[in-house]
């Protein structure tokens, strides 16, 4: 293998077996340790998984590698041979290609000038893009990755778009390619052409180093997985002696359950009715093309589904701020959809509680302490109100209490919001929603960006919720969360419900169908 | 109204056009790399007086023209520094440049002419004088084209031929260079620059050193071309025209030929028509001289459909965490 995939390169003094070897890299932005003196060793045509926490450091020693942030202390060597890093530029040339988590894509350039921008050849525009057509064109035979070259960014979808980062990098004849998190924003399906490309690109002898929380990808295609945690590297096996459960223990430092345990679900009456609910948005486009849903107490309701599909605009219509056209009641009476009694505040009284899909923007004022933010959307709880001005000492009180219940760390409710991790964020947003005792509890990715151990935790208390008989919407991209979580699925596709399973009765394989749209024969209504 | 009206009030929009393209051209160099400039104004500004001030003393146009050209870019350099260095506010930045112009103008010309703030009279060789073009007098007899081409086209200060041609070379640089490439992507997302391995901050400071360049040119022009010598507040708000036509050209360089074009046509209405008889209603001059403005307004008030701007616009770069 090696023999046939570095002819090129110039004799290295070190182990040439070794595509990049970090010694002792060390960064710390502030007072936090991002990077405590790691080091990790990736042999040349493998497939490397880095695993770890959201905030264990992956994406900033990745960073670090590709030459965006420099490193307080430590070597890198690249096939053997120590090499400075100090910009992109200097990692582009040791062959080093990044896919970040967000796209560093110019969205209104054309596939092509977004592959050669930097990368040109002479100060003509005209040779170089000629020249990338007819490379890309190769690339795409080599590798399916069919992109249209004279296509528009902004008008990709997700799954192409990334292609095209792929793409920008082996452009630069890049050999060693890191992926940040690369299937957070992919249906199943293109994540399984994502990992065929992977390996393909593996099998020409490219490295490439993935970094992902997700234990399954893990699993699935990688040959060797470090794992990082709190900015320490604890761990590095290969692939085939490990397992999930090993994995999941050296991310989080102790035993965690993956799987969900819950108890089968025994749905009552229906607490909530959704009917043709339509949605039409600013460009006159319809977001909701007629959604039908029933909900019952003691259920949870998942919503599968690629984010933009209408899951956000299902959520904001129900929580009362967006405004639609169909009919909801609510325990059998009619919800206001327009006008002044259509607002949030109106549908808490009518027991339905939210936690936004996106806490930091809408769930939480992220400068604010944790006891007002507890408080927000019940500010006018006669609790918190005894007389003209409000009781702060009550409302910290309750903070604390609340805290104590979630197991917020730390139980501080004087700490502004955006001093919490995002889990402990999370448990205040849900402190506060299920606190109320609603009737329907509306969550919105309730895992996002949240470390494997809150996860679980979260996982709890929404089940708890459902067994003292209240009802559940769950919208997640999660796959894995929807199928452990829900008693039933419904799939949303281009604002419509493309079909209900019962997870028992699916798998993944279908429910990615679906999720892009396609139904068989077959497929019709379920459950 | 004769052809000899029609064509004597175009060839009076042209030449009222060429400050306004030229500082057009420098605010889409500038804020299609991303970095706003509301300083147009006051780098204007200071060029016309140093341009004026420089010509009156050496007595040679040219020589005022590279001190203007000086002058404005040391104040495109100080927005650079500010904008793109310190990651400073850019809007606040410009407006400190136009008032740091506006007041330095007047204050070093009182100082070294006493005059009350204003510039000598320029004559003779400290002026940009009128190109004939060749053939103009031959053709002039010739009807129709002849005229156009003797009455129009020819006959224009130098920088009036310089600014047109900035049009199609402004295209050719965006659209056909590497560097064009690379100055439309800072302006859109500084992200991918800076990972495709390219300076973002050197991308920026050459597009505001070029918008110092091209501003210089229009303030120069105002003074030792379309005046004669430096006044007071002469650029009279045609550096926020020349933004507005900016927006109404949405940033790309032939539209900003054309809507610079319009703005410099309904200021030479104004200046030819005093009053206007309209339906038995006579028109205040002052209407016909606020016409650009009002336009100005209209325009920004976006009226004329949705323009989009770069998106990374305003936006100093700083990496993410």
């Amino acid at each position: 293998m090696t023999s046939s995939s570095g002819p090129s390169y110039t004799p290295a003094p070190g182990d040439t077996s070794l595509a990049i070897e970090l010694r002792g890299i060390s960064k710390a932005f502030g007072p936090v340790q991002a990077n405590k003196d790691i080091s990790i060793q990736v042999k040349r045509g493998t497939i490397h998984g880095i695993i770890g926490e959201n905030g264990a450091g992956k994406s900033t020693l990745m960073s670090i590698l590709y030459g965006f942030y420099k490193a307080d202390a430590g070597e890198v060597f690249i096939r053997g041979q120590r090499t400075e890093i100090p910009d992109s530029q200097a990692a582009i040339d040791a062959g080093i290609g990044m896919v970040f988590q967000h796209f560093k894509l110019v969205e209104n350039f054309s596939v092509l000038e977004n592959v050669i921008l930097g990368a040109e050849d002479g100060r003509l525009l005209t040779p170089s893009l000629a020249k990338a057509r007819k490379l890309l064109k190769q690339l795409a035979e080599d590798y399916e990755m069919d992109v249209d070259p004279d296509a528009t960014i902004e008008d990709l979808g997700v799954g192409q778009q990334q292609r095209v980062e792929i793409l920008k990098a082996l452009y630069r004849e890049a050999d060693i390619l890191i992926l940040d998190e690369p299937t957070g924003v992919l249906t199943p399906a293109e994540a399984d052409h994502l990992f065929r490309i992977l390996k393909g690109l593996r099998d020409e002898g490219k490295t490439i180093i993935l970094i992902t929380h997700k234990l399954r990808e893990i699993m699935e295609v990688t040959d060797t997985v470090s794992v990082m945690r709190r900015g320490e590297m604890t761990a590095t096996v290969k692939t085939a002696e490990t397992s999930p459960e090993q994995l999941a223990e050296l991310m989080v430092g102790r035993k965690v359950l993956l799987r969900v345990d819950k108890a089968p679900a025994t749905p009552g009456d229906v607490v909530l009715k959704v009917r043709d609910l339509r949605v039409v948005d600013d460009q006159n486009v319809e977001r909701l093309r007629g959604i039908d849903l029933d909900i019952r107490r003691g259920e949870i309701l998942g919503i599968a589904g690629v984010a933009g599909n209408g899951q956000s605009e299902l959520l904001e219509v129900l929580a009362g701020y967006a405004t639609a056209t169909g009919s909801i009641q609510m325990n059998g009476q009619d919800i206001d959809l327009t006008g002044h009694a259509s607002d949030a505040q109106t549908r808490r009284a009518r027991s339905i509680a939210h936690v936004p899909e996106d806490r930091q923007r809408e769930g939480l004022i992220m400068d604010f302490a944790a006891w007002e933010n507890i408080a927000f959307g019940y500010q006018n709880d006669p609790r918190y109100n005894p007389g003209l001005l409000m009781d702060h000492a009550a409302m910290r009180q309750d903070c604390t209490e609340k805290m104590a219940r979630f197991d917020v760390r730390p139980p501080d409710p004087t700490l502004a919001a955006k001093s919490f991790s995002g889990g402990n964020q999370q448990k205040i947003v849900l402190a506060r929603e299920i606190e109320r005792n609603p009737d329907l509890l509306l969550v919105g990715q309730p895992t996002r960006g949240v470390d494997i151990g809150a996860i679980e935790f979260i996982h709890q208390q929404i089940v708890a919720l459902r067994d003292e008989g209240k009802a559940i919407l769950l919208v997640s991209v999660e796959l894995d969360e929807i199928m452990g979580l829900s008693d039933r699925i419904a799939v949303m596709f281009d604002g419509r419900i493309m079909g209900e399973r019962l997870p028992s009765e699916t798998n993944q394989g279908e429910l990615g169908l679906l999720m892009a749209g396609i139904t068989n024969g077959t497929a019709g209504e379920a459950a | 109204m004769s052809f000899l009206e029609i064509l004597q009030i175009l060839e009076s929009s042209l030449r009222l056009a060429t400050p306004l393209l030229l500082a057009c051209l420098a605010g889409l160099f500038s804020e299609r790399a991303g970095i706003f400039d509301i300083g147009l104004e006051g780098k204007m500004l200071a060029s016309a007086f140093m341009s004026a001030a420089v010509a009156a003393y050496t007595g040679d146009v040219w020589i005022g023209l590279v001190a203007g050209i000086f002058a404005s870019m040391v104040l495109a350099a100080i927005h650079g520094v500010a904008s793109i260095t310190f990651r400073g506010n850019q809007l606040i930045s410009g407006v400190a440049i136009n008032f740091l112009a506006a007041g330095l103008a007047v204050v070093i010309s009182q100082a070294w002419f006493g005059l009350g703030g204003r510039t000598p009279q320029l004559q003779g060789p400290s002026r940009f004088s009128e190109v004939t073009l060749p053939l103009a007098d031959a053709v002039s007899s010739v009807p129709f084209l002849g005229a156009i081409y003797a009455n129009l086209i020819s006959g224009h200060a130098i920088l009036v031929y310089v600014a047109l041609l900035c049009v199609p070379v402004t295209w050719w640089i965006l659209y056909r260079t590497r560097f064009g490439l690379r100055l439309r992507a800072v302006g859109e997302n500084p992200a991918a620059v800076d990972t495709a391995g390219v300076s973002v901050v050197g991308l920026r400071y050459a597009a505001v050193m070029i918008c110092g360049l091209l501003c210089g040119l229009a303030g120069a022009y105002l003074a030792t071309a379309l005046g004669a010598g430096f006044v007071k507040d002469m650029s009279a708000g045609r550096g926020f025209i020349a933004l507005a036509a900016l927006i109404f050209a949405k940033w790309r360089p032939w539209y900003a030929l054309g809507a610079t074009l319009l703005f410099g046509l309904l200021e030479a209405l104004g200046n030819r028509f005093q009053t206007v008889e309209l339906l038995g209603v006579t028109i205040p001059t002052q209407f016909m001289q606020a016409l650009p403005y009002i336009l100005t307004v209209v325009i920004l008030a976006g009226f004329v459909g949705k323009a989009i701007p770069p998106r990374a616009g305003g936006e100093p770069y700083v990496k993410e965490r």
